[in-house]
Order: structure tokens, then sequence, then C-alpha cells
């Protein structure tokens, strides 16, 4: 075998030909070599008619000297300079053949037009509008499927509804108390801190108790369960879609939006006020574990001060607000399903979606409920 | 003369402005066994899912024995297509039920037959396409051909009058596609009905059809229709033979 690394030399015949010579292993983990040598050599002495090739001192190859001669040969185009391949081994030519065999498809690059600002702007407008129109349809379609489901008409397996059940109430416990009681425990020091300085440190219970049971807990049980169902279900939709199944749904003859959305929000809807519930509680456990600690509060003291602070009216206001945002993450979870691309990747891309949508979803929803609730006084 | 059992007329398919074949005219008849063949990316399942309802035509429209399908209002649209059954490429079988469950589902949805008689008549399907015992077991747990051949079991529930296929070999070893091609066949001959396959597998195109439409990619239209070994040894378009030919020349 002659010299290990991939090597050109080049060596001006009588004829005006320019014969390179192909030295070493050409393989394609040690790179490709630059076809500049060879422009250069073309250029900078008086100019060859042709170009030869002598491979007696190549070692082994593979795909790095097609590729290697691919560019060579781009550069003799340019150069109008004629390439005679006979000097180079069976395989090579074979290939390079093959590779021309069948000419590029004309459109097979894709034209990119340049676009004007103002045509992406309209372009992007109309999306838009479509994109509105699609959410406004499919929460009419669920509003349809919902009605028909409460007079008892919609098609759909009460096998399945309770396996949902299952799925996002029982089976979201502990991550749902995990996550509560820690928020409860940073309410608590956030508001330890301060209060501590006025000597109020009984006022702890007052701050955990009102934010975990108006606003706090049904966010925090909310933003879980985005995190959970709602990317699951867009998930389960998204590889029915590419599957086919909704498909075949269709044409049974069942709606897919009864057999497979309508459920799905029923549990979420059924599940999130008391998930909400079991997230006020557990968060005001946390709260208390740092007031008994932290503060010297004994818990009959802190239970008092929560069971006073705590109005009947708020904790039912944020169990109502769980239940919406129960609505707004299946929703969100089944539309981007529903909506998946047919591959792999756009599945994972429709779960995605449905975190990021039901979260901006269930935000834009708290936000409004803070202004409506303070309007009403409740 | 029968009247046709589906007709298509001056249909085009488009996804949005790109459109995917123009003016498509032709009829199904009852008891056909009509194949739509056309190289890969033609339109043809595309074509399937127009048959179907699943897409929308950009014009013109499909009709059901003389009824227009394009133009049913949904109610209708739902009753027409109780009486067809798909078999998808993939079997599409709904994953979270067993394979009895996937086949009783549209005669809970559509029949008011009680449990037990259900159970049976579920049975009865699998055991027609060779999965006796297999009731059991969910779509994950068997392999790519039974799949397919539960999804046929399931497309057959409601005794269909239409059935269509969509490629129905793609993934399957010799012999199995030779049995289905026969299973086919056989379901034509002993339900009386109708079926429509979309395929490119010239084995199958010629073992079972009896009429045929060749689309296009290039001219983006039909370019051929008749019986499939006519087609092959007769037709004067050179695309078609070359297709039905698989590239060689033959007895020229």
């Amino acid at each position: 075998m002659t010299a290990s690394t991939a090597s050109l030399a080049f060596e001006q015949t009588g004829d005006g030909t320019l014969l390179v010579r192909l030295r070493g292993r050409w393989r394609l983990h040690s790179g490709v070599p630059s076809a500049e040598p060879v422009e250069r050599e073309l250029t900078s002495h008086h100019r060859p008619r042709a170009l030869a090739f002598d491979v007696a001192a190549l070692g082994e190859w593979d795909t790095s000297v097609v590729t290697f001669l691919g560019r060579v040969e781009q550069v003799c185009e340019r150069h109008g300079i004629t390439v005679d391949r006979s000097g180079l081994p069976t395989g090579v030519q074979r290939l390079l053949a093959l590779a021309e065999a069948v000419p590029e498809a004309a459109d097979a690059r894709g034209e990119q037009v340049d676009e004007g600002l103002l045509e992406r702007i309209g372009v992007t407008t109309l999306e838009a509008r479509e994109s509105v129109l699609e959410v406004l349809g499919f929460i009419g379609d669920v509003v349809l499927a919902l009605g028909r489901f409460l007079v008892g008409k919609a098609r759909y397996r009460k096998a399945d509804l309770w396996i949902l059940i299952q799925q996002t109430g029982v089976e979201a416990l502990p991550v749902v108390a995990l996550v509560s009681f820690l928020l409860g425990l940073i309410l608590a020091f956030v508001g330890a801190v301060q209060l501590q300085s006025f000597g109020a440190a009984i006022y702890v219970a007052d701050l955990v108790g009102v934010a975990m049971a108006r606003d706090t807990g049904a966010l925090i049980a909310a933003i879980v369960m985005a995190g959970r169902s709602g990317a699951a279900f867009a998930a389960q939709l998204g590889s029915m879609r590419v599957n086919q199944e909704i498909d075949a749904l269709a044409t049974t003859g069942i709606s897919p939006i009864e057999f497979l959305v309508v459920p799905r929000v029923v549990a979420l809807v059924l599940m999130m006020p008391l998930l909400t519930l079991y997230a006020d509680v557990v968060g005001m456990l946390g709260g208390m574990l740092v007031g008994i600690s932290m503060l010297d509060l004994s818990f009959t003291q802190y239970f008092q001060q929560t069971v006073s602070a705590v109005s009947m009216g708020s904790a039912i206001g944020g169990v109502f607000k769980g239940g919406v945002y129960g609505v707004l993450i299946a929703l969100a979870g089944c539309l981007r399903g529903m909506q998946s691309g047919r591959s792999a990747s756009a599945v994972g891309d429709a779960a995605t979606s449905a975190v990021v949508t039901g979260i901006v979803a269930i935000i834009a929803a708290a936000g409004a409920f803070s202004v409506i609730f303070y309007v009403l006084g409740i | 003369m029968t009247q046709p059992h589906i007709t298509v007329r001056d249909l085009t398919m488009a996804y949005g402005s790109f459109v995917l074949q123009r003016d498509l005219n032709f009829a199904i008849n009852r008891g056909d066994i009509f194949v739509v063949m056309g190289g890969s990316g033609c339109g043809k399942s595309t074509l399937l899912r127009h048959l179907i309802g699943l897409n929308e035509p950009a014009q013109g429209e499909v009709l059901y024995e003389e009824e227009s399908f394009t133009r049913a209002g949904p109610e209708r649209r739902q009753q027409l297509m109780r009486r067809i059954g798909v078999l998808y490429q993939s079997g599409a079988l709904w994953s979270s039920l067993t394979l009895a469950e996937n086949v009783a589902v549209p005669l809970e949805e559509f029949t008011d037959l009680k449990r037990a008689e259900i159970d049976e008549v579920a049975s009865l399907k699998l055991a027609l396409v060779g999965l006796k015992g297999f009731e059991e077991f969910y779509p994950s747990q068997i392999s790519g051909g039974m799949q397919k051949r539960a999804g046929l079991a399931r497309a057959m529930a409601l005794d269909p009058e239409v059935l269509f296929f969509d490629e129905p070999s793609a993934g399957l070893d010799p012999l199995s596609s030779r049995r289905l091609d026969e299973l086919i066949v056989e379901l034509r001959d002993s339900l009386g009905a109708t079926i429509v396959i979309v395929t490119h597998e010239l084995p199958s195109i010629f073992a079972v059809g009896t009429n045929s439409i060749f689309l296009d990619a290039e001219t983006r239209t039909m370019i051929a229709m008749g019986v499939p070994t006519e087609l092959r040894d007769h037709s004067d378009n050179p695309t078609v033979r070359r297709f039905l030919r698989r590239g060689e020349n033959g007895h020229e």
C-alpha cells in the first residue's frame, strides 16, 4: 500500500493536458480534499486544454474521491476544459455516470422567490385569519358535541372516559401535591421575611391561604396539567392522525370530536376542580410547615388563622377557575393533536405547541378572571 | 344496462393552488374490482380520500348511484358512508382497543344488536380474515399483515356495498399479498360488493382487476381506462405500457 494520506500531484504533459495524480488512501472520515489546487493549477501556467487522471498510486478509495471529482468537474466546466475520465478506476467512472444519469428535476430545489415586505405581511395576515377561523371552528364543533354529550347522544366509549379520568385525576395527584406544597412553602418564606419585621408573622397564614385558594392553587394545578395531560392529548391524537386512525373514525361515520375530544374535555373538567381543591390544601400545608417550624406558630394558631382568612367565596371562585382552565388545557391539547401533521416530528411539534398554547390560554384567562372578580367584588 | 355504482364527474383535486389531478371522469360498475394505478406521487391515494369524503374536490363531484356525495348534507353523507368500508394503508386500527372491540365499534354505533350478538359477529368477521382466536389482542401485539387483515375485518363489519383498499399489498410479503388478493376476490364474489383498490403492485393489478384507470403524474390527469391486462397488451399510450410492463418492452 502507498502513502497513507490522500494527496495530489500535477504534471503538464506535452499536448496541453494537465495530468492529476491521485495518491494515497482516500477515506471520507479524513475529509474531502479541496478542488482549489486543481483550480490554481488550471489558471496559473499556460492553460491546459484537457484534464486527465493517473491513479497508479491511489490506495483505497470511497465516496471522497467521487465527491472530489465532482468538484473538479465543476471547476473544469467553468473554465471550459474537457475532462478525460478514462484514467480513473472503473468503479469511480460508473459512480460518476450513475450520478449524472437522471438530470436534476426542474422544480426539485423549490423556487426561492424573494417576497417583498408587503407580500409577507399580507400572507401572514391571511394565515393568521385562517388559523383563527380554524380555532373557532374547532371550538364550535366541540361545543356542539358537548351538547350532544349532555343529552346522551354523543358517540364515545365509557371505558375510555374512565381511563382518562384516572389518568388526569388520580395519577396526577403526586406531582400536583409536590409542586403545590413547594409553592406554599415558597409563598410562606417570601411573606415571613416581610411580615416578621412588623411582628405580624401570623399573617403568613392569611397570605398563603388566600393566595392558594383564590388563584395560585388553580393556576399551579393547571400549569402542571397543561404539561402533563395537554401534551399527552396532543401526542395521542397526533399519532392517531399519523396512523390514519382519525380518518378511520370519520369514514366509519363516527365524529372524532365526539369520540376523542369530548371524553378528554369532560375528564379534565371533572378532575381539574378536584385537583385545584387538593392543590389548595396541600399548598396551605406547605405554608403551615414554615409557620410552625420557623415562625414558632402552633398548629392551632395557624389553622384558626387560615380558616378565618379564607372565605368560602374565594375558595369556590378558585375551584371554578380550575374547571375553566381544565377546558382550556383539553381544548389546546386536542386542537393541536387534531391539527398535527403526518410525521413523527410533527407529533412532537404538536405536543410542544399544545403546552405553549395551553399555558398562554391559562395565564390570559387568569388575568381576565382577576379583572372580572375585582369588578364583581368577589 | 345497470347504472354505475360510483361515478366521478370532472373531478379536480388540489392542495391549495397546487393541482394534483384534473378532469377525472370515470364510472365504477357494481361488482367491479376497480384498480386506481399510477406512479408514486400521482395522487392515487388522494383520489381515494376524495371518494370516501375525507378530502373535498376543488371542482367536480363524486356520485354514488346517481346521488351526489359531494353535495350531500352532513347527515346524508354519514348515511352514505355507512355503506362503505375502507382498509387503510397501515390498517389504522384504533390502538387503544382490542381487535374484537375494533370490529365491534361500527356494530355498536349503527346496529341494535345485543352485546353477545356483537361479540359473535366480531368473531365471525375476524374468522373471515383468518384471525380466529385473536379477539383479545391489541393492534400493537400482532404483525403488520395481521393488522391489515384485522383492518379489513373492521371495514367489513357492516357488510358494506363498496370496499376501498389503499395499497393493500404495501409492506406484505409476496405470499401474504397473494392471499389478500384471493381474499378480495372472494369477498367480491360472496358479498357482491364493489371493490376499489389503489395500488401499484403489478401482480395484484393483473390478478384481480376487472377495470382500472391510470393516473399520470406528468400530465396530471387520467391517461388510460380499461381492463389492466388489455391495457398492458394493447394500450396505445407508451407511459401506460411501460408502467404495466415494468419498463420492459415486451413483444413489440
